[in-house]
């Protein structure tokens, strides 16, 4: 008798079951720390306080269960480590998300000072030429913030002008543009250092970029990269709490696998025998 | 000359972007900085194009009462409610035709705009993708079978990766002594992705990159015309 | 009146991810219309942002400010609406130009960075001494990174029939493009995984508090 093929509802079924068991039963399972998270967090970590940074959110809510737990952790850094932040965004709605995360940090962090701490230029469209254009001057591209304030007006971008002022690039990326554009225009040509983090769908095509010309200095690449950073700086969060899950999840999808290939052999035995 | 001036228009863009990259006095530089100006405002009113369009599609399929023609007036009420919202009361940064709605942000919490954003939109943006957990899951034990070489250096290399992305991976070979460190998953994962597998993607990007240069340079000079369009 | 609206919108959310979620047992009409309702907040989303984020910072503030220094952005406002043009068959012509300018521009940037950071920044990265590396795993992975990108760049080159000592360098190519393609799907895997985990912490965390 043939191997009949498993209803596809039950494995959505099991998937479901086994990402939303070890959500509410934690299971606590190790986080180890890889070499392209600890070279992003070095960079942030030995940078010296005041320094002007420049945050990129080139992404939107359908990203954020993977891009925002990371983002979150490295803005932390940036500001325990006495960064001024400069956010800006190459997608529209990562305009909400420099909101979401500052409103959420703000509450801890209550000291920080908009326009003196941190500064969000806001979302300008046009991805990689809206970066060359920022590249000559920022104030071409953004002549006012986010919330329409001239930026000569703000305290945090006296003597800023381009990435020449900007002690490193961090870009939050789910696609074009975003991360790739960053390396392109921002190392590449301006010689600037440039991390981030990327969904676990762009990370291959990204890693390249890692390498002894350090296009990229570390990436943080999908849901678990942002957990080891979140384990780095002793803040585990939302992305900690989602590693058992995904654990879990892997482990189910792999069985499949393999019941899959133990089906498909089996069936090819049996038309053979006959 | 419906078809040459632009191409010759496309001719004159490109080398002037192509030699400010070289030359970046004046007047290359100037004219880039111009041009870059240019394309953010072309490019603003390319997005209006986009949604004028959809909402042309979908008021003809209610006009000719396609398949489906009922959940077609949803999208463009949906639309409809979103723009007014957007333009009456505006967004979190920015203030709408009415004002600010400061009266009904004291009654809903924020301005209606961005409450439809924050409790609809972003929980249907999110969830449509996260429909893709389980077709993965589904395609995976369909199609991921182990038939050729080719298919089972890739089914191996996905496991490895799978077990390797995750704390199971780190607790399943945590045991291991540290001789043979380089047996331990999460470490066997980073080796595929640092080695082979940067490997595999720097040549689709050297390969891909030098398609794009090529296509680049058809465009300016006038080879490539299909993004004109017909007659 | 704000905690009612505050607890509204989070059983919206759950309303519409499990609408959305109902199409996973079958197609059905509910999940129907929160398709159509997302498609069409998208496009006013799209809308609302590109008339306040790009059209008045960029066209009618530095017009409706200083005209006489600004009046040279009359010539892409003009461009943009040769671009709506589009939408009537008979004036269709009219978008070439601006679609030209867009192409053009990006033809002209795309061309010099790729060049630069995909095709000689990624063949600078491959020219490393692979035999000097720290210890034997590290030997072993350089010299694949090398030998896996010259074979991987050889099985591209269609223009050769890929035969003989040729086509067993091309065949070595595919196979580390199979470990590429295999990783990229763990990846993939993995991230699919990540935005179902986040649906999930939103129901059971938000929603249900079961989960801090």
């Amino acid at each position: 008798m043939a191997a009949k093929s498993i209803d596809r509802r039950w494995i959505y079924l099991f998937i479901f079951l086994g990402v939303a068991f070890p959500l509410i039963f934690v299971i606590g399972l190790p986080i180890e720390i890889t070499e392209n998270t600890q070279m992003a967090y070095d960079l942030i970590d030995n940078t010296p306080a005041g320094s002007h940074v420049l945050y990129s959110f080139d992404y939107d809510p359908a990203s954020m269960p993977e891009l925002h737990p990371m983002a979150k952790a490295m803005v932390r850094h940036s500001i325990e480590k006495k960064h001024k932040i400069i956010f800006t965004a190459l997608w529209p709605m990562g305009v909400q998300m420099i909101d979401d995360i500052m409103e959420q940090l703000s509450t801890e962090y209550p000291d920080l000072v908009y326009g003196e701490d941190y500064v969000n230029l806001g979302f300008k469209v046009g991805g990689i030429v809206t970066i060359q254009a920022m590249g000559k001057n920022f104030r071409s591209v953004f002549p006012t913030d986010a919330n329409g304030k001239k930026i000569d007006k703000l305290p945090i971008m006296n003597n800023i002008e381009n990435y020449n002022n900007i002690s490193y690039i961090c870009s939050f990326s789910a696609g074009a543009p975003g991360i790739k554009e960053w390396v392109q225009i921002g190392n590449d040509v301006y010689k600037r250092p440039v991390t981030g983090g990327v969904t676990g769908v762009s990370a291959p095509s990204i890693l390249p970029y890692v390498n002894e010309q350090k296009q990229l200095t570390g990436l943080l690449a999908g849901l678990k990269a942002a957990a080891e950073y979140e384990k780095l700086i002793g803040a585990p969060a939302l992305a900690t709490a989602g590693m058992d899950a995904q654990s879990l999840a892997h482990l189910i999808i792999i069985i499949f696998i393999v019941i899959g290939n133990i089906n498909y052999w089996r069936n090819k035995k049996k038309k053979g025998d006959k | 000359m419906k078809r040459t001036l632009p191409l010759i228009l496309a001719m004159i863009t490109g080398f002037i972007v192509l030699i400010s990259d070289f030359i970046p006095h004046w007047p290359f530089g100037m004219i880039t900085s111009e041009i870059e100006k240019w394309f953010l405002i072309i490019s603003g009113f390319a997005l209006i194009l986009g949604q004028i369009n959809l909402i042309k599609v979908n008021v003809n399929k209610i006009r000719f009462k396609a398949e489906g023609w009922q959940y077609f007036i949803i999208t463009i009420a949906s639309f409809a409610i979103m723009v007014l919202f957007g333009a009456l009361w505006g967004t979190q940064s920015n203030v709408g035709l009415l004002g600010n709605g400061t009266k009904i942000v004291e009654v809903i919490g924020s301005k209606p705009f961005d409450y439809l954003f924050d409790n609809v939109y972003q929980h249907l943006q999110a969830t449509m993708f996260s429909l893709l957990a389980f077709f993965i899951a589904s395609a995976a034990y369909r199609a991921f079978i182990a038939r050729t070489p080719e298919s089972n250096l890739l089914l191996i290399a996905a496991i490895l990766v799978m077990l390797g992305n995750t704390s199971l991976g780190s607790f399943l070979t945590g045991w291991l002594p540290e001789n043979l460190d380089f047996l331990h998953l999460p470490n066997v994962s980073q080796f595929i992705m640092k080695y082979p597998t940067t490997a595999g993607q720097r040549a689709i990007m050297i390969g891909a990159g030098l398609g794009l240069i090529g296509s680049s340079l058809r465009i300016i000079l006038g080879i490539e015309r299909s993004y004109l369009g017909g007659n | 009146m704000v905690d009612f609206f505050e607890v509204l919108g989070i059983w919206l959310g759950a309303f519409f991810t499990f609408a959305i979620f109902s199409f996973l047992y079958k197609d059905n009409p509910v999940y129907k219309v929160a398709e159509q309702i997302f498609v069409g907040l998208s496009a006013g989303y799209w809308f609302i942002y590109t008339i306040f984020n790009v059209m008045i910072p960029n066209l009618l503030t530095p017009l409706s400010n200083n005209f006489s220094a600004n009046y040279i952005l009359i010539l892409p406002a003009i461009l943009g609406i040769m671009m709506l043009m589009r939408l009537v068959p008979k004036a269709e012509w009219l978008s070439r130009f601006p679609i030209a300018i867009l192409i053009a521009t990006t033809a002209g940037i795309s061309f010099l960075r790729f060049l630069k950071s995909d095709v000689i920044g990624q063949l600078n990265a491959t020219m490393i001494n692979p035999f000097a590396g720290a210890n034997w795993v590290v030997i072993v992975g350089q010299i694949l990174l090398v030998v896996g990108t010259i074979t991987g760049v050889v099985y591209f080159y269609f223009s050769k029939k890929h035969e003989g000592a040729f086509g067993v360098t091309a065949k070595i190519g595919i196979y580390f493009l199979m470990v590429s393609f295999g990783a990229a799907f763990g990846y993939t895997a993995m991230a699919r995984i990540s935005l179902l985990i986040g649906r999930l912490q939103f129901l059971l965390g938000d929603w249900l508090h079961l989960i801090k």
